[in-house]
């Protein structure tokens, strides 16, 4: 061979070796366990402190993988440090921890990784109806849940025999019981809420109603469909009569509300023990778990009110090794572990499981919750969607629906003003409201 | 004549000469100025007493007395080694800004406090305006405008973008050229150059001594701004490896405020009074220096 052939040969092959490793580099679909047998630094954002053992587990099992679990913060500060991280293109994560009322915003920023290529798709019938539906939009699966939220009825079964209060089935009895616990003693009062966005929101799910739609740019608001009406016909006489502790959800008085008497019951996701265990060690064998109430007496129908998801980020390099993760972590060894420590799951078979169910709570005198909390699961009602923009939404509820809560409005006109400020914020963002 | 043995005109009835170093005792301010120190202290007593709580016991016991338990040494452990001792982390975090920060900042205030004080230079008007200008600014304006700057050149989420901003401190400036102007005798300096001691000589061997009350003033107050600086790190840091105190603290505040979180609040109490700890002995032991710092300046020799 000549040597002007051989050398166009040893380019030629040059270029073609060179473009296989470039096609490999950009971690297309390259295999999980095979990223995870070659190693590789991985970063996660998330604030969930069962991930600790679920990390060290991992790294024993890969000994050639180093992950760095950092907590940048709760909830929407990370949201934020996500979306700085995600515009300035460089100082995120490969993985973060995101609830599923917030992963809209992220779906539709394109900020997240589509995992259908790694199988992810195949998943959903591992997974709860309500967090599967959170993680995934029109088939294409943005995450994997790792906890779940379905609601239930958390309340002081001292303070109820102690005012000889039935536990209430429906919302009716609910209310009503509202009114007797709080005349028999002016210091105690049911629930509390000074204007939550995700208790409303869940409580309207539960009823039923559909306000959020999203078809690609089109985002259609109805606040006063009829699940919407019925929540605000039902909640509405519980603030007149001030029924209702003038308390906020996680603030230290809300700690002290509990421990002490003044808030009887918390209608709010499975993850509440956990909190309760460690905010309220006082009130230990005094609180029990118990159905969310019905709109109709002999039915079953709930919603989910919290629960998080780990996603990969679309800039990440390392999809493959992450992805290996994600799974570990969701459905494999590491849902174990965090079910051990206290994670309420969000995968059918555990919620399923027998000694899952008849697990005994010291905290709750002996019962077994998990019955109540997994048939609650099982019984969320499916199609529900959040706004691609929920967590703006949910911070500026209070200008609108919190008037509702110091009596300058009602609770049907709040929601009035909060679709209509939402329509508004919609079509600055360029989506068409409807 | 007999002399007769005086008696200062301005005593009546109590007998008592008052001097400025025996002043009149009054009652009024007595009590004032101890309903003031009960008012500052409450707040520390609550501090120490509810650290040695329980997390049950805070939130059902009457503040300002102790619980059912005495938890202190145990809380002290527990913070101590919470999350894999990140709180000795974050002190060691905090030590560092303030060393740097606040021990810096101070000998860039002295430096420029001597010179504008001792030395005519053309602009000196100008740069005197400019420093009291930027006393009048508050912190907070120029926080974010500071994290642009900083984000551009890469340094944000590292040790140098809480360092770098500490450096200055216009009020310290100010504090030590007024402090400068009366505490070095201009002859002193005179005899020193005359002697043949460099500039750099007069000021460490000559001046240097005189400063102390006013470096110890600015010192201790660059080290207060820096050990509590907030919003600053706020803005800056990310990685909780490079926390100091105050965002720790607050970072396991706000872990109760979530679904399934683990309220830690008698960690954050036990926390909080370890950090101002040092403070306080920081003050406590040079109390001598600042006492005679802050009124430098105000009596001519």
């Amino acid at each position: 061979m000549s040597s002007k052939t051989s050398r166009r040969l040893l380019t030629g092959t040059a270029l073609a070796l060179s473009a296989t490793l470039g096609l490999t580099a950009c971690g297309g679909s390259q295999d999980p366990s095979e990223a995870a047998a070659e190693g590789g630094e991985l970063t996660i954002w998330a604030w969930e402190p069962t991930l600790d053992a679920v990390v060290d587990a991992y790294e024993a099992e890969h000994p050639e993988v180093k992950i760095d679990l950092v907590n940048v913060g709760t909830g929407n500060d990370q949201y934020t440090a996500l979306q700085n991280a995600i515009s300035a293109g460089s100082g995120g994560p490969d993985l973060a921890q995101i609830e599923y009322f917030a992963m809209g915003q992220f779906e539709l920023g394109e900020s997240l990784a589509e995992l259908n290529e790694f199988g992810a798709d195949q998943l959903a019938s591992q997974f709860a109806t309500g967090p599967w539906e959170g993680m995934s939009t029109d088939g294409s699966v943005y995450g994997l849940p790792m906890d779940s939220g379905p609601m239930a009825m958390f309340y002081n079964q001292s303070l109820f025999e102690k005012h000889n209060i039935q536990v209430p089935k429906t919302w009716e009895e609910y209310a009503a019981a509202a009114r007797k616990l709080h005349q028999a003693d002016p210091k105690a009062y049911m629930v509390n809420d000074t204007g939550d966005a995700g208790f409303i929101t869940s409580l309207i799910w539960q009823a039923g109603g559909k306000p959020f739609n999203t078809q690609g740019t089109e985002v259609g608001i109805d606040l006063a469909d009829e699940g919407s009406k019925k929540v605000a016909q039902l909640w509405q006489p519980l603030l007149d009569d001030e029924l209702v502790a003038p308390i906020t959800s996680w603030s230290d008085q809300w700690y002290q509300g509990l421990g002490d008497g003044t808030i009887a019951s918390l209608v709010t996701g499975a993850w509440m023990p956990a909190n309760l265990e460690s905010g309220v060690p006082d009130g230990s064998g005094d609180w029990r778990v118990a159905p969310m109430p019905q709109w109709e007496d002999g039915t079953m129908a709930t919603a989910e009110n919290g629960g998080s998801g780990l996603s990969i980020m679309e800039n990440s390099e390392k999809a493959a090794l992450a992805y290996d993760f994600l799974q570990f972590a969701t459905v494999g060894e590491g849902a174990d572990l965090r079910i051990e420590q206290g994670a309420f799951p969000a995968t059918t078979k555990d919620l399923e499981d027998e000694k899952f169910l008849n697990r005994k709570f010291d905290y709750f005198g002996g019962q077994q919750i998990n019955k109540v909390l997994s048939e609650s699961s099982a019984s969320v009602i499916e199609g529900w969607s959040y706004l691609p923009f929920q967590a703006y939404a949910n911070s500026i509820f209070n200008d609108t629906v919190g008037k509702a809560y110091i009596g300058d409005t009602t609770l049907g006109d709040g929601l009035a003003g909060w679709q209509d400020a939402l329509k508004g914020y919609a079509t600055d963002q360029g989506f068409t409201a409807r | 004549m007999a002399l007769t043995t005086l008696r200062p005109a301005a005593a009546r009835s109590r007998g008592t000469l008052h001097t400025p170093g025996r002043p009149k005792r009054s009652l009024l301010l007595t009590i004032v100025t101890g309903i003031v120190l009960v008012y500052s202290l409450i707040p520390l007593i609550w501090l120490l007493i509810n650290s040695t709580k329980s997390q049950g016991d805070l939130f059902s016991t009457f503040g300002l007395w102790f619980g059912s338990e005495f938890n202190f040494f145990e809380n002290l452990a527990r913070a101590l080694s919470y999350d894999d001792g990140i709180f000795l982390r974050w002190l060691g975090n905090t030590l560092l800004y303030v060393a740097a920060g606040a021990g810096g900042a101070t000998l860039l205030a002295v430096l420029g406090g001597y010179a504008l004080a001792k030395f005519e230079f053309p602009g000196k008007k100008a740069v005197f305006a400019v420093v009291i200008g930027a006393v009048a600014v508050p912190g907070t304006a120029l926080a974010v405008p500071t994290f642009w700057m900083f984000s551009s050149m890469s340094l944000t989420d590292t040790p140098w973008a809480i360092i770098i901003p500490s450096l200055i401190s216009p009020f310290g400036l100010y504090l030590m050229w007024s402090f400068a102007k009366e505490a070095i005798p201009a002859d002193l300096m005179e005899a020193a150059r005359i002697d043949g001691a460099s500039e750099l000589r007069t000021f460490w061997q000559v001046c240097l001594p005189l400063l102390a009350p006013g470096t110890v003033t600015v010192l201790l107050f660059t080290m207060v701004a820096t050990w509590n600086n907030y919003f600053l790190p706020l803005i800056m840091l990310r990685d909780p490896d490079w926390f100091p105190l105050t965002l720790g603290l607050n970072q396991w505040n706000s872990q109760a405020a979530t679904a399934g979180g683990e309220a830690i609040f008698d960690l954050v109490l036990m926390g909080s009074l370890l950090t101002i700890i040092p403070l306080i002995i920081a003050f406590l032991f040079l109390q001598r220096y600042w006492q005679s710092g802050l009124s430098a300046g105000g009596v001519k020799e």
